[in-house]
C-alpha cells in the first residue's frame, strides 16, 4: 500500500518534469496509473474478504509515536476503488478537455500528487500520518482550484477553500493530538479499541469539537459550505474528482471512522445531526436556483455530504449501510453529472441553464448519459440511486430520536435533489434548439464514454444490487459496526412504507421541475442575503487580521537598519535583563581574573580607537575601515584565547563585509550627517546598556566558569567516538547541531535569493 | 580601484586562495577549518579577482550563475542527511567509510555535509555581492 501511494507521488514528480516533453501521449500514459492502482486494489479484494483486514506498518519517527502505518478495511477500500476507478475516468477525460492546454504538465502533476495523498488518507492508521495527507489533499486541491490562475476569482477561491479547509485540518490536528494522549497511541485501530478511556477523559467535549470542526470545513457542512460552490472555478474534471466525489467526502469519511469511538457520546449524534440536517437543506433549497450548472451540482453535493454527515448522527447499523451505499452512489451519479456538464461546456461553450435547450439532436448520446444519471439522482427504480435512498428512507425511520422530522426533511431535501439532477441531466436536452448558441464543437468519445459508462454502472449496480452489498458494502458496515444491519438491498422490496414515500418523493420532484423554470431573478434576489452569511463574517475575519499585521510590520520594519538594530538590542536588552533580576548564582568580588599581556592591551587600544573614529568620523570610507579594524582586533583577541575556527571566521567574514560597505558606498551620499541629537542620545543609551550587560555575563561566566559543566564538556569527550572528529567546533556544526546547521543554510540561501531578486526588481523597475 | 598591483596579485592569489580554501574545507574535521569557514575564502578569493579585473571577467571565468551553486549546495547537505536512512539510521547519522587519506581522515557523510555547506556558502555570498555590483556597474 505504500508502494501504491509513493508511485503516485513519483508519477507525480517526473510528470511534472517530462510531462512536457510527452504531449498528449503523456496524458494517456499518465492515465493508465489509476487504471492500474484499481486493479491492484481489486486483487486485494480477496484477501480483505478473508481476513477483515490488511495491515502494514513501517517505523518511521518512533520516538513521537508517528509510524507509516496503513489498514485497508472494508470502508477503505469502498474509498481506494473509488479514488483510483473515479480517477481513472477523470484522467483520460481531462486528456481530452484540457487537449493541448500549456501548463498540462502540472495539472497531471497536482491531479497524481492529489490522488496519492487521498489514498494515503484513507489508508493511513496513524493519526499523524493521516493529518499530513489530510492537508496535502488540501493543498492540492488549491493548486487545482487555482490552476487558472490569471482569474482572480479563481485565486480567490482558491484562497477561501484552503483557509478554510486547512484551518480547520489544524483545529483537527489539536484534536488529533488530545486523542493520542489520551488513548496513549496515535494509531487508529488501537484508538477504536481503547473504549472507556476517551469516555472518562475531561478531553472528550475538546476532541469532538476539534474533529467536528475539521470534518465540517473539509465536507462543506453549513456554516462552513460556502467554499464548495466558490470552488467550482477550477476546471471541471477537477470540480468532478476532487470537489464531489473523493477530497469532500474526507471529513465524512473520518467521521465515520470515528463514530463507533464517539457514537452515543455527548453532543456527538446530536451535533451531526443538527449540522447534517441543515446542511442537507439548505444545499437542497439553494441548488434549483442557481443558473450555472456546475453552481447546481455544487450545492446538490453540499446537500448530499449533509445527508452523509445526518446518517453518521443517526450511527444505527442501517444508517450506516445507508451512507456507505450512498457514498457510492452519489460518487457514481454526481460525478456523472459533473462530466456530462464539461462535455456539454466543451459542445456549446456554455453552462447557463437559460441558454441550454434541445441539445438532443445535437448529442443523443450525452443525452442518454444525462437521463441515466439523473434518474440514480432521483432514486427511480431500477437504478442504484433508488436502493440508496431507499436505505435512507428505512434507516430514518428506524431513530428513537425525532424520527418524524428527520424524515420530512429528508424528503423535502429529496424533492430539491431530484428536481436539480433533472435540471442538469435532462432540462439541456429537452425543448426547442437554442438559436442564439455558438457554433458547436463535436464531442469526441474520451467526452462522452465516461459519464456515461458511470451512468450505466450505476444502473447495473441497481439491477443486481446484492453483489455490490456482499462483496463492498457489508464488511465496510461491519467494520465500523459490529451489529450487523437488517436491512439488505433488493431489486424489489414490495409495497412497503419505504417504497411509498420514496414513489411520492420522485413524483414531488418531477413535479417541482415541470413547474419550475430557473432564472437569474432568484439567484440574484439570493445574494441580497449575503451580509448575514458566515462568507461575509470569515471575509471580515481576514482583512482585520491582514490591517493588523499590515500595522504591526509598519511599526517594527519601517525600512531604516538603524531602527532595526534598536529594536532588536532593546529587546534582548529587556529579556536578558528580566534574567539578570532573577540574580546569579555566585557571589564571587568583581575583580579582573587574569593578567594581561602586552598583546592583548595593545589590541584592544585600537579598538577602542577605531570604535571612537567609526562613531565620530564625518566620512563614509573612514567609517567602514574602522569597523573592519575594530572586527580584525576581535580576531586577534579570538586567537590570543585559542579559537582559531571563530577567529577564521571572523576575519573572512568582516573581510567581505567590508567589501559589501565599499560596494554600497557609491549609493550612499559621501558624508555622514545626522543632525538629531535626541536620536543618537538613545542609540547611545541603547548601545552602552547593552555592552555593560554582556560584559558583565561575560565576567560572570568567567569568575563561575559555569558553563564548561554544561554540554561543552559533553561534546569535547563524545567528539571523537561518536562523530570521529577532533575538531569539537566542526563536529558540532556538521554532526551533534547538524540539523541546526541545516536550517541555518537553507535560511542563508533564502536570503542570498532575497538580496538578489529584490536588486533584480529594482533594476526592472529602473528600465 | 583597477590598481596594477592589485590586478598583478590577483592573478595569483586567486587560484591559490581557491586551493586553500578547499584544503581548509576538508581538514575541518580534525583542525581548525570546515565548510563555512572554506566557502568565504573562496568567495574572498573570487571577489578579490572581481574587483581587479571586473565582474565580467569572473563571470567568464565561472562561467555559470553563482546563484546555481546554492541550491545544489542545500540539496547536497540535505541528501548527506538522508542517505542514513537508507541503511535505517535516524536522519543525519554519520556514516564512516573505512580507511583513512590523508589531511581528510576518514571520510564520512559529514563531509558532503560540509560540502554542501560549503557550497552555499559560496554561492550566497557570490550571488548577494555580484548582484550589487552589477546594478553599481549599471548606474
Amino acid at each position: 500500500m505504500l508502494t501504491a501511494i509513493v508511485v503516485c507521488f513519483t508519477t507525480a514528480l517526473i510528470f511534472a518534469f517530462a510531462g512536457k516533453y510527452l504531449g498528449q501521449m503523456g496524458t494517456y500514459l499518465i492515465s493508465l496509473l489509476p487504471a492500474g492502482l484499481f486493479l491492484y486494489f481489486l486483487s486485494l479484494q480477496s484477501e480483505l474478504v478473508s481476513s477483515g483486514e490488511i495491515l502494514l506498518n513501517y517505523s518511521w519517527i518512533e520516538s513521537l509515536g508517528i509510524d507509516l502505518s496503513f489498514r485497508l478495511d472494508g470502508m477503505a477500500q469502498i474509498f481506494a476503488l473509488l479514488i483510483c476507478g473515479i480517477g481513472f475516468l477523470v484522467y483520460i477525460y481531462a486528456a481530452e478537455y484540457l487537449k493541448n492546454h500549456r501548463h498540462i504538465d502540472r495539472f497531471y502533476g497536482y491531479l497524481t500528487v492529489f490522488m496519492g495523498s487521498m489514498l494515503g488518507l484513507v489508508l493511513s492508521n496513524n493519526l499523524i500520518t493521516l493529518f499530513i495527507f489530510w492537508e496535502l489533499t488540501s493543498i492540492t486541491s488549491f493548486f487545482l482550484i487555482g490552476f487558472n490562475h490569471r482569474d482572480l476569482l479563481a485565486r480567490k477561491a482558491a484562497l477561501t477553500a484552503l483557509t478554510l479547509t486547512g484551518g480547520g485540518g489544524l483545529i483537527m490536528l489539536v484534536g488529533f493530538i488530545m486523542m493520542g494522549q489520551v488513548a496513549g497511541t496515535y494509531t487508529i485501530s488501537e484508538i477504536l479499541q481503547s473504549g472507556d478511556v476517551f469516555a472518562d477523559s475531561i478531553y472528550l467535549g475538546l476532541i469532538i469539537l476539534a474533529l467536528l470542526v475539521g470534518c465540517f470545513t473539509k465536507s462543506a457542512q453549513f456554516p462552513f459550505h460556502f467554499w464548495l460552490p466558490d470552488a467550482m472555478r477550477a476546471p471541471t474534471p477537477i470540480s468532478t474528482y476532487l470537489h464531489s466525489a473523493t477530497m469532500v467526502k474526507a471529513g465524512v469519511y473520518l467521521l465515520a471512522r470515528f463514530s463507533p469511538l464517539f457514537d452515543g457520546e455527548l453532543y456527538w449524534n446530536e451535533a451531526l445531526l443538527l449540522f447534517g440536517g441543515i446542511t442537507m437543506l439548505y444545499g437542497a433549497i439553494n441548488s434549483i436556483f442557481k443558473t450555472d450548472l456546475k453552481a447546481i451540482l455544487a450545492y446538490t453535493t453540499i446537500s448530499a455530504l449533509g445527508i452523509m454527515v445526518l446518517m453518521i448522527g443517526i450511527g444505527s447499523s442501517t444508517a450506516i449501510l445507508a451512507l456507505l451505499l450512498f457514498i457510492v452512489v452519489h460518487a457514481l451519479y454526481k460525478a456523472g453529472l459533473f462530466l456530462l456538464t464539461g462535455a456539454l461546456d466543451h459542445l456549446t461553450g456554455t453552462r447557463e441553464i437559460t441558454r441550454l435547450s434541445g441539445l438532443r439532436t445535437k448529442s443523443g448520446i450525452l443525452f442518454v448519459a444525462g437521463i441515466l444519471a439523473a434518474v440514480s439522482s432521483a432514486g427511480i427504480i431500477p437504478a442504484l440511486g433508488y436502493h440508496g435512498k431507499h436505505l435512507i428512507y428505512a434507516a430514518a425511520m428506524e431513530t428513537d430520536l425525532l424520527s418524524f422530522l428527520i424524515l420530512s426533511l429528508i424528503v423535502a431535501a429529496n424533492l430539491f435533489i431530484i428536481c436539480a439532477g433533472f435540471l442538469v441531466g435532462i432540462k439541456p436536452f429537452t425543448g426547442r434548439p437554442n438559436s442564439g448558441n455558438a457554433p458547436l464543437h463535436p464531442t469526441s468519445l474520451l467526452l462522452w464514454a465516461p459519464p456515461l459508462l458511470l451512468g450505466v454502472l450505476g444502473m447495473v449496480a441497481g439491477i443486481f444490487p446484492s453483489y455490490l452489498e456482499a462483496h463492498l458494502l457489508i464488511p465496510a458496515q461491519t467494520g465500523i459496526t459490529s451489529v450487523e444491519s437488517t436491512a439488505h438491498l433488493h431489486l424489489w422490496s414490495g409495497f412497503d412504507p419505504v417504497f411509498w414515500m420514496s414513489f411520492f418523493t420522485v413524483l414531488g420532484g418531477v413535479g417541482l421541475y415541470l413547474l419550475f423554470r430557473p432564472s437569474h431573478r432568484y439567484s440574484n434576489q439570493l445574494k441580497s442575503l449575503e451580509k448575514i452569511s458566515s462568507r461575509y463574517l470569515l471575509e471580515q475575519i481576514i482583512r482585520g487580521t491582514k490591517n493588523f499585521f499590515y500595522f504591526i510590520t509598519h511599526l517594527l520594519q519601517n525600512g531604516y537598519l538603524r531602527y532595526y538594530t534598536a529594536v532588536i538590542l532593546t529587546f534582548l536588552i529587556f529579556l536578558i535583563g528580566l534574567r539578570m533580576n532573577l540574580g546569579f548564582v555566585s557571589d564571587h568580588q568583581m575583580s579582573f581574573p587574569v593578567d594581561f599581556t602586552f598583546n592583548e592591551i595593545a589590541t584592544v587600544a585600537i579598538m577602542v580607537i577605531s570604535i571612537f573614529l567609526a562613531v565620530f568620523t564625518s566620512s563614509r570610507i573612514v567609517a567602514v575601515a574602522s569597523l573592519g579594524g575594530v572586527g580584525m582586533c576581535i580576531c586577534l583577541l579570538f586567537v590570543y584565547y585559542s579559537a582559531p575556527d571563530l577567529a577564521m571566521t571572523q576575519f573572512t567574514i568582516d573581510t567581505l563585509t567590508v567589501v559589501l560597505f565599499v560596494l554600497l558606498l557609491k549609493k550612499l551620499p559621501t558624508y555622514l550627517t545626522k543632525v538629531d541629537t535626541g536620536l543618537n542620545w538613545r542609540d547611545l543609551v541603547i548601545s552602552c546598556t547593552f555592552g555593560a550587560m554582556i560584559s558583565v555575563i561575560a565576567m560572570e561566566i568567567l569568575l563561575t566558569g559555569s558553563v564548561v559543566e554544561g554540554i561543552s564538556s559533553y561534546y569535547a569527550e563524545n567528539a571523537y567516538q561518536l562523530a570521529k572528529g577532533k575538531n569539537v567546533v566542526n563536529v558540532i556544526l556538521v554532526d551533534f547541531r547538524g540539523v541546526d546547521t541545516l536550517i541555518e543554510i537553507t535560511v542563508l540561501a533564502v536570503a542570498g535569493l532575497g538580496v538578489f531578486s529584490l536588486i533584480r526588481l529594482h533594476m526592472s523597475v529602473d528600465s | 580601484m583597477t590598481t596594477l598591483i592589485l590586478r598583478t596579485a590577483a592573478v595569483y592569489l586567486m587560484p591559490l586562495l581557491l586551493l586553500f580554501s578547499v584544503f581548509i574545507l576538508l581538514r575541518g574535521h580534525y583542525l581548525p577549518g570546515g565548510g563555512f569557514v572554506g566557502g568565504l575564502i573562496a568567495s574572498i578569493a573570487l571577489v578579490v579577482y572581481g574587483y581587479a579585473n571586473g565582474i565580467n571577467q569572473i563571470k567568464m571565468f565561472l562561467r555559470f550563475h553563482p546563484g546555481a551553486l546554492i541550491p545544489t549546495g542545500v540539496t547536497l547537505s540535505l541528501l548527506s542527511g538522508t542517505l542514513p536512512l537508507f541503511y535505517s539510521r535516524p536522519f543525519m547519522t554519520g556514516l564512516w567509510l573505512e580507511g583513512t587519506y590523508p589531511i581528510i581522515g576518514q571520510v564520512g557523510t559529514a563531509l558532503i555535509f560540509d560540502i554542501g555547506v560549503y557550497f552555499v556558502v559560496v554561492g550566497t555570498a557570490l550571488t548577494i555581492i555580484f548582484s550589487i555590483a552589477e546594478d553599481n556597474e549599471r548606474d
